[in-house]
């Protein structure tokens, strides 16, 4: 170790780059893996039907909820639609819904794809204020062509 | 026309700001110290001007004057009188201002403290400040003016949101932007040190206690947002890995990087380069957490609102101080002399080791927050990055910085033993590992290998916080010399300690939540019970509370164990009126550091959703960031680090006695 001390600087300096290299590499690792692999898709639901997404994968979805589509069943149990007013994915959450979670609201809801087309949600989210239209709806609706700015406003203030 | 006043103010206090910012630096040029004092009369001016403006709005809103827009539309008559005051930051133009008042204050306190520093460094430093105030009142100035009128006034406001409405709302913002703004300072001291194109001693010492005040504020209110989101949003979350968190725990990575690696250039006149380069770094991911949050481009609680001009401003802002000062470090670093040599297994070693670890999570949590906006932006496919991601690339960069800690601390500057670091942490190492073991067991077979790895590490940091204050003090031979030792080692020493079991308990609080969480979901009448984790729930009675601007419908629970009674508890959806907006107000029981946390969901057909969790060690996450917080305090009351204390007297006699291996501290 005396005998490293004294090398002196280049020594350190190497030392200092491999530290560095292993800690870079692993994270670039990590990282290049996590994006291949643990990413959230946010599809529209006109896309989402269209079939690009394989069962299994994390969806973030954001529409409206279908009027007439939302069914209560036992303990938190809860079905809806979400739809952009052209195609609809039928979501299945178990959980207390947010406090804004209206039928022709706004809502995004996030979860696996099942192979069956629904989506099985561990989050919904909706608006949290009386004039707030959470993006991904607005980019739903308006990737539709059914965006209108007198019914959501997003953010007009 | 106290309003006028205050907009008045403030556009003075652009005036003055240029001033600080330009005539100091002039007087830097021409060498002519009248010139650099002006900086520090400005300084002053300017924060005068800017809490008189922030008085102005205060009093706006205490008066309800709905004639001001910011006041109609974020406030309302019946609004309690605590929440008419944090109110006042409750929205975009009110937070910009407060982030600018306390720029200003740190601005008068590096002006009026700084009498130690040389005058030259102390200008430039003066100046910088001046030159982000300036920035930053164009800013407000420019795009979000608080003190608009509204013609004719309305009769009553639009109340602020309710999610707002809470204790959580006074000190959150103000100890995040304490936080945040903090490193304003040090970022300024880089520049002015880059602008001189030399560091001294005088540097050294004051880089560490302005790091180290902004990341106790920071630490303290990233942790108070997490608790305030944990009780209020009703889903039991404590962190979401949400663009706007990692906005904010982006500069506390690199803050707390900057806090150690500022330790071992004070101590050993090492890493400077790379310090100035952190400093830089630190400010700059500042920010860009004000750009991420304020600019509208992300969606959340705390994105107010999105005004395209606002989110171009800022951007510029951002290329202005981040472009100029990496160029001016470009220009400017090579004149910067490298420090002292150390071994690869040193105190410094282990401190680079740190920053490394540091310095590139800080990167993973960087790439996950961009990558959405800049793929959306690159390509239009939309995808959003969560917890799955971060769980996967940051866990695995803190565990063998976890593990490095303790040993961390026992080594000596220049070269340390690791032989004997590790005879000396073999007792902790083996109760680490039996904590690990016993959870493992507890956990069962699915999350045992989580509870295994968590717990371990967990008592590993909490036991190995305690090594170096138990080392240096074994050779004592009674117990009362022990004490009186213990208590006579620096304070930075114990803070250090501190810190890094703050660390531990807060890993212990998550990995503890990770594994032995549980949670269950019923419909409840009354009269139902449900039970979890050995307590039984019994819906009493549904009631209806009315408040100042709200009314609850309140479900009462009893709840008994083992079939005797516990407590009581009131989960309520509370509905605001003025906003038609209902809220969640979840009921948290306090166990020790256990809690229990029921919410409601939507009443049908006679029932209620109930959720319910049971939270075992919750308040450790929490607790662990006092204690770390409470450590950075007992460190900045270290006599050798006090700010603005001369200490030349200490350099020369530490360095008389050879920088001995008892004279470490970690930060």
């Amino acid at each position: 170790m005396t005998r490293r001390l004294r090398s002196g600087r280049k020594g350190r300096r190497l030392m200092l780059i491999a530290l560095a290299g292993v800690a870079l590499g692993t994270a670039a690792a990590l990282l290049l893996f996590a994006l291949g692999d643990r990413i959230t898709y946010a599809p529209t639901p006109t896309e989402l039907v269209a079939g690009h997404h394989e069962p299994g994968v994390r969806i973030r979805l954001g529409g409206l909820v279908e009027a007439g589509s939302v069914e209560r069943g036992a303990d938190g149990l809860v079905t809806f639609a979400v739809t952009d007013m052209n195609a609809r994915v039928p979501v299945r959450y178990v959980g207390i819904l947010p406090d804004l979670f209206r039928e022709g609201q706004g809502v995004v809801a996030e979860g696996v794809l099942q192979p069956d087309g629904r989506l099985a949600a561990d989050t919904v989210l909706a608006r949290h204020d009386e004039n707030y239209m959470p993006k991904e709806v607005v980019d739903s609706l308006k990737a539709s062509g059914r965006w209108q700015e007198t019914a959501g406003s997003a953010n007009a203030q | 026309m106290l309003n006028e006043i205050g907009h008045y103010a403030l556009v003075l206090a652009l005036g003055v700001s240029l001033v600080q910012a330009l005539v100091p630096l002039a007087g830097l040029r021409l060498g002519d110290l009248r010139l650099m004092a002006v900086g520090s009369s400005a300084a002053v001016a300017a924060f005068l001007l800017v809490a008189l403006a922030f008085a102005a709005l205060t009093v706006a809103y205490v008066r309800s004057d709905f004639s001001v827009l910011n006041v109609f539309e974020n406030s309302h008559s019946a609004k309690p009188l605590i929440y008419k005051i944090s109110g006042v930051w409750g929205n975009h133009e009110g937070s910009v201002l407060l982030w600018i008042l306390i720029l200003t204050l740190f601005g008068l306190l590096v002006a009026t403290l700084g009498r130690n520093i040389a005058a030259s460094l102390r200008a430039a430093t003066v100046a910088v400040q001046g030159v982000i105030a300036t920035a930053f009142l164009l800013f407000i100035l420019v795009t979000s003016n608080p003190f608009a009128r509204i013609v004719p006034p309305p009769f009553d406001g639009q109340d602020l949101n309710p999610l707002l409405q809470d204790i959580g709302l006074a000190i959150h913002p103000p100890l995040l932007y304490l936080g945040y703004v903090g490193f304003s300072i040090v970022f300024a001291f880089a520049v002015a040190a880059l602008i001189e194109g030399r560091i001294d001693a005088a540097w050294a010492r004051w880089v560490r206690p302005w790091t180290l005040l902004s990341w106790i504020f920071l630490t303290l209110g990233i942790a108070m947002g997490s608790y305030w989101a944990y009780y209020e949003l009703g889903w039991g979350g404590w962190w979401f890995w949400d663009p706007v968190e990692n906005a904010s725990f982006m500069p506390w990575l690199a803050g707390t990087a900057l806090l150690h690696s500022a330790a071992v250039m004070e101590k050993r006149d090492a890493l400077k380069v790379w310090t100035v380069l952190l400093a830089l770094i630190t400010f700059s991911l500042s920010l860009l957490g004000t750009f991420l949050v304020r600019s509208g481009v992300l969606t959340s609680v705390h994105a107010f609102a999105s005004d395209p001009t606002r989110g171009l401003f800022i951007l510029g802002i951002l290329a202005f101080f981040i472009g100029g000062s990496f160029l001016l470090f470009a220009l400017r670093a090579g004149s910067l002399k490298a420090g002292g040599a150390f071994a690869p297994i040193s105190r410094e070693g282990a401190l680079v080791l740190n920053n490394v670890f540091l310095t590139t999570a800080c990167v993973t949590v960087l790439v996950g927050t961009l990558y959405p906006l800049v793929l959306e932006t690159v390509t239009g496919q939309k995808i959003s990055v969560g917890p799955p991601f971060f769980n996967m690339t940051f866990i695995p960069l803190m565990v063998p910085l976890f593990v490095a800690v303790p040993f961390g601390t026992l080594f000596a500057w220049k070269r340390g033993d690791m032989a004997a670091a590790a005879q000396r942490l073999m007792a902790g190492a083996a109760l680490a590992l039996v904590a690990g073991a016993v959870s493992a067991w507890l956990a069962g077979r699915e999350t045992g290998l989580t509870a295994a790895l968590g717990f371990t590490l967990g008592t590993w940091l909490v036991l190995g916080a305690f090594a170096e204050v138990l080392y240096r003090t074994a050779s004592a031979s009674s117990l009362k010399v022990r004490l009186r030792r213990l208590a006579g080692l620096p304070r930075a020493t114990w803070g250090s300690a501190l810190g890094h079991l703050g660390l531990g308990l807060t890993v212990l609080g998550i990995v503890s939540l990770a594994v032995f969480e549980t949670e269950t979901i019923a419909d409840m009448g009354p009269g139902d019970t449900v039970s979890i984790a050995g307590y039984e729930l019994r819906l009493d009675r549904a009631s209806e509370v009315v408040g100042p601007n709200y009314r609850d419908a309140v479900a009462h629970f009893s709840v008994t164990r083992n079939g005797r009674p516990v407590t009581q508890m009131a989960p309520a959806r509370r509905y605001y009126p003025v906003r038609e907006m209902p809220t969640t107000e979840a009921a948290i029981k306090t166990f020790g550091l256990t809690q229990l946390y029921v919410t409601l969901g939507e009443a049908h057909e006679g029932k209620v959703v109930v959720r319910l969790f049971h939270k075992p060690l919750v308040l450790l996450i929490w607790i662990g960031a006092l204690v770390a917080a409470l450590g950075g305090t007992l460190s900045l009351c270290d006599r050798r680090l006090r700010i603005g204390l001369p200490a030349p007297a200490r350099r020369a006699s530490s360095a008389a006695r050879g920088q001995p291996a008892s004279q470490g501290e970690g930060a």
